[in-house]
């Protein structure tokens, strides 16, 4: 999932209105951006669909990197049209976050100086062309496993999103697996390819999800108001029962010696990450943390003579028309 | 020259400017100044890669060899690409990449203006499903270049080095030679010489709209649609974009 380690914020709003809200959530009403809402709600809702949102912006950034590289011409246009999507992921979102009150400019600047945070997955580099179909198979599956249910979530314009949102994911995880699938299929260079991107993107994969709920102190107050609507491991788990036999049809391995069907659990049993690495990473010292802020911060410095020429050139074009009329 | 010879060259001049534009307009994935402008850059890329898919998919049928598209796009090298210089110059700022979108939109769209009257149908069909995203395509980089020319100071200053940087290699696209008058006998397409009246007065009406100015030159750089003489950047782009299909030959991807 994009948005990891939430933080709910508490609230200190008037009772009989707190309780009139929780009692529209648990109705399975909407909240619109105009209704009351908790300022807890309001913040913690910002910070998620923002890390949301960054996430969906930085994640062109190891795909970008093979798009010049792509194989074949049907490679690269598939490819191409997965990262415009994604970017616009980004726009949808963060218009989601503007009915909140945040402006796409703050929010980004919150994104470059480090005071919000984007998916841990995305520190980590892409380093074959396999890789680019591990991603779409595992990350936007992983995403997939926790936008679905987020569809009907508390807020509105984020529910509506996320439904948008969705339907191209799913067709983002079905092109991954047939881009790995015909590596997997390929020749043995092809193979060991694919086997490792697995290997490498597997337990960062399961890192998406978060770290456990017994180590969660954030999930309840989110739970209640709807805009956390699973367990950090009951979607982890799902992935991976998910995941293993779609493996299994590769014919590659998942780097994890002790996964095997758990037939009392009904699910299969596997070796959590390492938490130490997560943590690690959302500190700041991830294999890319550095170069994909820098990246995101010279694109936004570059381009800020374009945003200026083209900002005065709208004034000077609004200021013409005033005149003639 | 037999006809069919003279098709594939000019099949091959069509499918390389997109296929080298498309790359280096995709090189910008991630890095564009907002976001908007990340997404219309890969869509633009995005729609030349289409175009090229089809270009080259009818230049493999022509020669009649047994290739595909991507065998023409991956495996040639520099010298039997027929892209025009203008497409394989470096993006350099978002300024002299967006300059070099329009120069090659405004004949872009008027060659396949001309393109949908070919007669050969393929060429037809090709064409007009081209020219709908190119009308696009010219719509949003004319209107990004009238925009930052006659946005700031420093906006302007920029498009005005990035319009003096890419005016030399303008030329190139109206150049005739042997292949085009063999097009031009059979009806498939048009003389380049004659797109260049209509080109000039757009492209002058747009770049007066940016308050930028034409160079007076009218010096052409040339030898990208012969192939006589690439740029140099062309090998480092096609280092990358061949990497894959060259270091395992025959693998399916
Ligand atoms: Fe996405
Ligand atoms: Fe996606």
């Amino acid at each position: 999932m994009y948005a990891q380690m939430i933080k709910s914020e508490a609230t200190q709003d008037d009772p009989e209105k707190l309780a009139a809200f929780q009692a529209r959530i648990d109705a399975g009403e909407k909240i619109e951006p105009k209704d009351w809402m908790p300022e807890g709600y309001r913040k913690t809702l910002i910070r998620q669909i923002g890390q949301h949102a960054h996430s969906e912006i930085v994640g062109q950034l190891p795909e970008g990197n093979w798009i010049t590289r792509a194989p074949t011409l049907e490679r690269k246009a598939i490819l191409l049209a997965k990262v415009q999507d994604e970017a616009g992921h980004g726009l949808y979102l963060y218009c989601a976050a503007e009915t909140l009150g945040v402006s796409r400019d703050e929010i980004t600047e919150m994104l470059l100086d480090g005071r919000m945070k984007y998916s841990s997955i995305f520190n980590y580099p892409t380093l074959n062309w396999a890789d680019i179909g591990a991603v779409g198979w595992l990350v936007d599956g992983a995403a997939i496993m926790n936008q679905v249910p987020l569809q009907r979530t508390s807020f509105g314009p984020y529910s509506r999103a996320m439904i948008r949102i969705c339907k191209e994911e799913s067709f983002h995880q079905r092109q991954g697996y047939d881009a790995i699938r015909q590596m997997a299929e390929g020749t043995p260079e092809q193979k060991k390819m694919a086997q490792d991107a697995l290997n490498r993107l597997w337990y960062p994969s399961l890192m998406m999800f978060g770290p456990s709920d017994k180590d969660s102190v954030h999930s309840a107050q989110s739970m209640a108001w709807k805009i956390k609507m699973n367990t950090n491991d009951e979607l982890r788990q799902k992935f991976v029962d998910q995941t293993v036999p779609q493996a299994e049809y590769l014919g590659l391995t998942i780097p994890d010696p002790d996964l095997k069907w758990n037939d009392e659990r009904g699910h299969y049993d596997y070796t959590d990450p390492d938490w130490s690495e997560f943590f690690d990473v959302i500190k700041g010292n991830g294999p890319c943390n550095v170069d994909r802020l820098a990246a995101r911060n010279k694109a936004w410095d570059d381009g800020a003579w374009v945003r200026d020429g083209l900002l005065a050139h709208a004034k000077k074009k609004a200021a013409r028309q005033h005149a003639a009329e | 020259m037999t006809r069919d010879d003279a098709f594939f060259q000019f099949l091959l001049r069509m499918g390389d400017n997109t296929l080298i534009l498309g790359h280096r307009v995709s090189e910008w994935c991630g890095h564009a100044p907002v976001l908007e402008e990340d997404i219309a850059l890969a869509n633009t890329a995005l729609d030349l890669i289409g175009q090229t898919q089809m270009w080259l998919g009818l230049a493999a049928e022509v020669q009649g060899d047994g290739k595909s598209a991507d065998d023409l796009a991956f495996l040639r090298d520099a010298w039997d690409f027929r892209n025009v210089l203008l497409c394989e110059v470096p993006n350099g700022d978002f300024g002299r990449t967006l300059m070099r979108q329009f120069l090659f939109d405004a004949w872009h769209s008027i060659q396949l203006g001309r393109l949908m009257k070919s007669s050969d149908e393929r060429v037809a069909a090709i064409a007009e499903k081209a020219s709908k995203e190119v009308a696009y395509h010219l719509e949003r980089s004319a209107d990004t270049v009238v925009g930052l020319g006659d946005g700031t100071e420093e906006s302007h200053r920029r498009m005005q080095e990035a319009l003096d940087y890419l005016w030399p290699y303008v030329g190139e696209m109206f150049q005739s030679d042997d292949v085009d008058a063999e097009m031009v006998k059979a009806g498939i397409a048009p003389d380049p010489a004659s797109l260049r009246e209509e080109y000039d007065v757009l492209v002058s009406r747009i770049l007066g709209d940016a308050t930028l100015t034409i160079p007076e030159s009218r010096f052409a750089h040339k030898g990208g649609r012969t192939g006589a003489m690439h740029t140099e950047h062309l090998g480092h782009l096609l280092t990358q974009m061949q990497w894959l299909q060259r270091a395992y030959p025959g693998a399916k991807w």
